[in-house]
């Protein structure tokens, strides 16, 4: 505990009382003030923060008692990171928190504006007790702000990386719903298509068919797409690539099940339709494969 | 590196290797066109199951083969493009457009016979 000692001149300054308050205490001697009047006032500040957060309507997809066992241990971890200045643990206690709050369904902004509640309370109930010394005040506030900021940042900061992460492992799991391709006739494909298509997914799906047409020697594919909503212009290209590619195996393509959205996009990107055998729905298509395979088919007695 | 190229009745079968240079490919080009000549045959098969890289050059070259073999009244069908090569062809826009392909030589020779037989 190192005290930062005056550097003017003190020959005649001594005497002087005014000297006393230009005497600077240490930045973690002001910190531990300031911690300790957090620790001793705990009860009161939680219970004014628990209360903003309310009236600002923050967090309401949890209970009262949720939102206070939340607030309480929030409340001692802010507290100890002011403290020891160790982030490593508070950034641990947010993604701990956003692991548990996030399928909660509570937001980013809601996070970010409950730990800045905290702040303010905070602050405010330092304005309250230093009132009367504008100077210390000024140092406290030296000591508490910077620290108070980067706890709000890593607090979000912990926030956004946990929903980033949970983000790409629902993305993973999508890409690794496999998409089969399906033989419903010698030489014929069938690949449905469902749900949303990135680029990537986009990919799998045409290395997936290439393969099955090679391992199936079909000659007709019909690609579904009745279930894909929307399209952007990197999917639609990449559907003209998968015609091309099957081409290139000898393959014939048939598109069915277009939306008119989708009819729209790749109208609107220019997409050479003479390249692309489309048909309305998917019985139509699998009825002009069939014929393209020389198969007719007839009926020959009513369905039992 | 010599590409063999069997003759199969009034078709030729070329398989290509590998690794062809480009040097190979020009020699191929006139090579194949002659071959059509002393044969009189009516269609070429080039066969490229071996090759895992398709780049711009050979790509165009096979075009040109087939134009040149078209002009002698004859039909070129690729085959054996492997799934990954065609993949990464379409990507670099390199489609083949106008030429024939067939997943192997046994397709390649079942479309000719089909062609043929709707032409003779």
């Amino acid at each position: 505990m190192s005290k930062r000692e005056s550097t003017t001149k003190d020959s005649g300054t001594r005497s002087n009382p005014n000297v006393e308050l230009v005497r600077s205490e240490a930045p973690s001697e002001l910190l531990r003030e300031l911690v300790a009047h957090l620790r001793q006032n705990r009860t009161q500040l939680r219970e004014e923060w628990v209360v903003r957060i309310t009236e600002t309507r923050l967090l309401t997809a949890m209970t009262k008692e949720e939102i206070f066992a939340e607030a309480t241990s929030v409340y001692d971890s802010y507290v100890e990171a002011l403290e020891t200045e160790a982030f490593e643990a508070l950034q641990a206690y947010a993604r701990n928190l956003s692991e548990r709050i996030i399928p909660r369904g509570v937001e980013t902004h809601e996070v970010v504006g409950i730990v800045l509640l905290l702040r303010d309370v905070l602050a405010r109930s330092l304005f309250a007790k230093y009132q009367t010394d504008f100077k210390k005040l000024n140092r406290i506030l030296d000591a508490y702000e910077p620290a108070a900021n980067r706890i709000a940042n890593t607090v979000a900061v912990g926030f956004v990386q946990e929903r980033e992460r949970v983000i790409r492992q629902q993305q993973e799991a999508i890409r690794e719903l496999s998409t089969p391709v399906l033989q419903v006739r010698e030489r014929l494909l069938i690949l449905p298509i469902i749900g949303v298509i990135d680029p990537q997914r986009a990919r799998q799906l045409t290395e997936q068919l290439l393969r099955g047409i090679r391992t199936n020697r079909a000659k007709v594919v019909v690609i579904d797409i009745t279930g894909v909503a929307a399209m952007d212009l990197t999917v639609a290209n990449n559907l003209v690539q998968t015609v091309e590619a099957s081409r290139l195996l000898g393959a014939t393509v048939i598109v069915t099940g277009l939306s008119p959205e989708i009819a729209q996009t790749l109208v609107t990107i220019g997409v050479d339709l003479g390249k692309m055998n489309t048909v309305g729905d998917l019985q139509g298509g699998i009825e002009q494969a069939e014929r393209l395979l020389g198969y007719k088919v007839e009926k020959l007695a009513e369905p039992r | 590196m010599e590409v063999p190229i069997l003759k199969q009745g009034a078709v030729l079968i070329a398989t290509f290797q590998a690794a062809l240079s480009d040097a190979d490919l020009n020699h191929l080009r006139m090579g194949l066109v002659q071959q059509v000549v002393k044969f009189r045959s009516r269609a070429v098969i080039v066969d490229v199951t071996a090759m895992d890289v398709m780049d711009s050059f050979a790509s165009r070259t096979l075009r040109e083969i087939a134009h040149m073999i078209r002009l002698r009244g004859a039909e070129t069908v690729i085959v054996g493009i492997q799934p990954e090569v065609a993949f990464a062809m379409v990507q670099l826009g390199l489609t083949l457009e106008g030429v024939a392909t067939a997943l192997d030589l046994e397709e390649g020779l079942v479309y000719l016979t089909q062609k043929f037989k709707n032409t003779d």
